[in-house]
């Protein structure tokens, strides 16, 4: 649980900090219990470790993962975005409407192999998203609605809009061009996870060592400071409302071509797995400016091995629901345990 | 009251007061900023335990334990900020933990029987049953009143009642006063306003640095004589030093850095007719320390705010070196070479769960960034040499702020700024809640500044710091500038004069009285 972001960490060496068990502990907390929890199901379980086993652990979670790179930027503004499910599902329909030219808004198109081609597919996709975040960021910087509110509002707007679009009609089957995205490997590797542990180091580098990163902490931390030194805190935090969407809209279209399928029931309670993700990983949802995407990722795997490792062991997925619940309550004890004895 | 002392972490908040208040008598409470008045009352009144002393009520010794017990003990407080919950009616909020109950049901007829007997009292025509939000301030105090009534109260505080109030409604208020009076109740009236104070009280009270400087009767009491009280202190030996170094006057025709004309800052929606800010008009001169005095809620931080784009302003015009500047953001001060150190460090200044070397570099970040990246070196060097410049202790630059002393805090506020470089700097309390020393290193560094040729305009609540500092004094009452003085006309006296001016006279029925 990364409780203190160090922006820089040149210093740190050169000032000579004695090691403190519990510092190291409250930052690396989560970091531990999953290298803990991968050697406990390898013992259990050998096949845990196979190469296969741990893409396919990566790749399971890489959705979840893409949405809670860009959900770490709005709640370290103390934002949130419940609507990222709703996003997805339609933006994975729109994709895949504008991929085969064949439904909703499209549908005079009827039964046409291929519609506007696969770069078309990803930016409406990605589009819908981006249209999705600025509504939510501009409800929230500039009407002052809270985030929970507007992206409450936003959930069901967008499920509302993906039934609409779709009709309720699922639009399945697609060239391998499309489905390589979801599906594809390259060497070992499979695709999503190459798109969500990019994704993750992009947003690390861009949160640690640039001027934005240092903004969004600060507009986190205290938004009236952050104001009194010159910062546009209502653009900043459009911006995260803008990256989320960003990250939504390009799930979309992952998910659609992983499942072959764009449905209008995607994406349902993505939202709280994302957060749970995010909050694990030690990025705090009542402070802001606290946390960072390593302990996403970090988070965001745990939740991954935890289900992986159970199924391996044959718990019932009900149970899985159960022990991620009482995970993410004890993560964050741990965390206000560690910053109260470090005061 | 005898010997009442109370002290804080570094600071002796009272020293040895004594007090008394006769039964059906209304005394007045005065002194500046940070007299003790406050910390006075809430030891009275039982929000803190005093160190030492005793406090007799009636003639008995009591102890007071908590709030709740000098309420039953017939001491009660009205703040500043009511206590009232916004969303229940008027006899909930009056009645609030005492309900009269039937069968263990609030009994709302004989709930709202004795909140009417009590508004009748007072005769003040509410409903019993309106809702507290909807009420105009002055009628909230009312209710704050029959609370209190209601609890059988023989010693009322009333802290700063009539700041929020218009003069008619002071006049209601008064004449409450004079009827709780008549029932032998005792008042103590805090005020700031000198020539209420004479209008109503029976005796005045005048505290300074925490002791009781002297009591006088309503005829003794004039406006001389109360301000002579409250500044009586002579400056102490260290502004001396400062007055003498400083000494070197500034040309009379030296460069115009700032000049405000016409500022004007109307109130909130919900009540547009309160003027924040009227007018208000003045010039800084390069190299010259400003001071702008006032009481608190004169208006003084919002001048700062308005002129550093932190407030919307409702007009006035900004000259930056002579040309019209358009700030209308922070972002646009800071362009034309303004900072700002906010009077609440914690709330305004810092970033508190962030590293000293974040917040210290938050408003030059741009010109420590290449392609969008910190340059972590450079930056490091830069706050290196602040932390260096300013002597700001702090094991490591990525120390969290929260952790750091509140003088400490205040250097990197200022740091923050003078990483800048800038030409104007407002300081609003920038020594407010820090230690001796931290306090002489400010001071001698604002000195360093207006020698290079920085201008500053500092806001203090501690008027000898504030003139011991300032070549010029901006005197701010009710939203307006009052008076400019130059340093030699700047006396304490006639500081504080102007700064208590009312500007609304009374009406003619009240003098009478």
């Amino acid at each position: 649980m990364t409780t203190q972001p160090v922006p820089a960490t040149s210093q740190v060496g050169a000032t000579g900090k004695r090691v403190d068990v519990l510092a190291v502990a409250g930052r690396y907390g989560a970091l531990i219990f999953l290298i803990v929890l991968c050697v406990v199901f390898t013992i259990l379980q050998p096949a845990f470790l196979s190469t296969r086993n741990i893409f396919n652990v990566i790749r399971q979670v890489s959705i979840y993962g893409l949405l809670a790179v860009g959900m770490t930027f709005v709640i370290l503004t103390a934002g949130i975005d419940l609507s990222v499910g709703s996003v997805l599902a339609l933006a994975g329909l729109v994709a895949a409407a504008v991929e085969k030219g064949s439904a909703g808004l499209l549908g005079a198109r009827a039964g046409e192999a291929h519609g506007y081609g696969l770069p078309a597919a990803i930016g409406a996709a990605i589009a819908v998203g981006l249209i999705a975040g600025t509504l939510h960021g501009l409800a929230v910087s500039k009407l002052k609605v809270p985030p929970f509110i507007v992206t409450l509002g936003g959930m069901s707007v967008w499920r509302g809009a993906a039934l609409v679009f779709s009709k309720g009609q699922p639009i399945s089957a697609f060239r391998d061009a499309y489905k390589f995205w979801g599906q594809g490997m390259i060497g070992p590797v499979p695709v999503p996870v190459i798109l969500f542990l990019s994704s993750a180091v992009i947003a690390y580098v861009v949160l640690r060592y640039t001027r934005y990163g240092r903004y969004i902490y600060a507009v986190g931390g205290n938004q009236e400071a952050a104001r009194l030194s010159g910062l546009n805190v209502d653009l900043l935090i459009l911006s995260v409302y803008i990256i989320i969407g960003f990250f939504a809209g390009l799930s979309g279209f992952v998910l659609s071509s992983r499942l072959n399928s764009a449905e209008q029931v995607a994406g349902v309670g993505y939202e709280l797995q994302v957060i749970a993700g995010v909050v694990i990983g030690g990025t705090s949802l009542t402070m802001g400016g606290e946390g960072g995407v390593f302990g996403t990722v970090v988070g965001i795997l745990l939740i991954g091995v935890l289900s992986n490792g159970l199924t391996l062991m044959n718990v019932s997925p009900y149970y899985q629901q159960i022990i991620i619940g009482l995970i993410i309550v004890f993560a964050v004890y741990f965390d206000q345990v560690v910053k109260q004895r470090r005061r | 009251m005898e010997n009442i002392s109370k002290a804080f972490p570094g600071v002796q908040a009272l020293d040895h007061v004594n007090l008394d208040v006769c039964a059906g008598e209304i005394l007045g409470l005065i002194g500046e900023n940070g007299a003790g008045k406050s910390t006075l009352m809430k030891i009275v009144s039982g929000v803190y335990p005093a160190d030492e002393g005793q406090i007799y009520l009636l003639g008995r010794p009591i102890e007071i334990q908590n709030p709740h017990h000098a309420q039953q003990l017939g001491i009660s407080i009205i703040y500043q900020e009511f206590n009232l919950m916004p969303n229940l009616t008027v006899m909930e909020n009056v009645f609030i933990g005492r309900e009269p109950s039937r069968f263990s049901f609030i009994d709302r007829r004989q709930l709202q029987q004795r909140t009417q007997q009590l508004l009748d009292r007072l005769g003040v025509r509410l409903s019993p049953t309106a809702i507290v939000r909807d009420l105009a301030v002055a009628e909230q105090q009312m209710v704050e009143i029959a609370k209190a009534l209601s609890m059988k109260v023989q010693v009322l505080i009333m802290d700063e009642p009539t700041s929020a109030l218009s003069e008619t409604e002071v006049q209601t208020l008064f004449n409450i006063m004079r009827e709780l009076k008549r029932h032998g109740i005792s008042v103590i009236f805090i005020s700031h306003r000198l020539e209420e104070v004479r209008m109503i009280c029976d005796r005045v009270t005048v505290l300074r640095d925490g002791r009781n400087v002297g009591t006088l009767s309503a005829a003794e009491a004039t406006e001389d004589a109360l301000i002579r009280l409250m500044v009586g202190r002579s400056l102490n030996e260290f502004f001396h030093q400062e007055s003498a170094a400083q000494a070197a006057p500034k040309p009379d025709g030296a460069e115009i850095a700032l000049e405000v004309r016409g500022l004007t800052r109307k109130g909130s929606k919900l009540d547009p007719s309160a003027i924040v800010l009227d007018n208000v008009s003045f010039q800084l001169r390069r190299g010259e320390i400003l001071g702008l005095a006032g009481l608190v809620g004169a208006g003084r931080t919002e001048v700062a705010r308005a002129l550093f784009g932190a407030d919307a302003r409702d007009a006035g015009e900004i000259y930056v070196d002579g040309k019209l500047a358009d700030i209308r953001t922070p972002f646009d001060a800071i362009h034309y070479g303004i900072g700002f150190v906010p009077e609440d460090r914690k709330a305004q200044g810092l970033i508190l769960n962030q590293a000293l070397r974040m917040n210290l570099t938050l408003p030059s970040l741009v010109s420590l960034t290449r392609f969008g990246f910190v340059r972590l070196a450079e930056e490091a060097r830069r706050v290196q040499e602040y932390v260096g410049r300013l002597q700001i202790r702090t094991p490591s630059l990525d120390r969290v702020v929260r952790n750091l002393s509140g003088g400490n805090q205040q250097k990197v506020v200022i740091s923050k700024w003078l990483m800048l470089r800038p030409k104007i700097l407002i300081m609003d309390e920038p020594t407010r809640g820090i230690d001796v020393g931290a306090k002489a290193e400010i001071y001698s560094l604002m000195r360093q500044l207006v020698q290079t040729g920085v201008s500053i305009i500092m806001i203090s609540s501690e008027l000898p710091e504030l003139l011991a500092m300032s070549d010029r004094v901006v005197c701010v009452a009710e939203g307006h500038v009052a008076a400019i003085l130059d340093r030699e006309e700047a006396t304490p006296e006639r500081v504080m004069r102007y700064c208590t001016i009312q500007r609304r006279q009374p009406t003619e029925e009240a003098t009478v009285q």
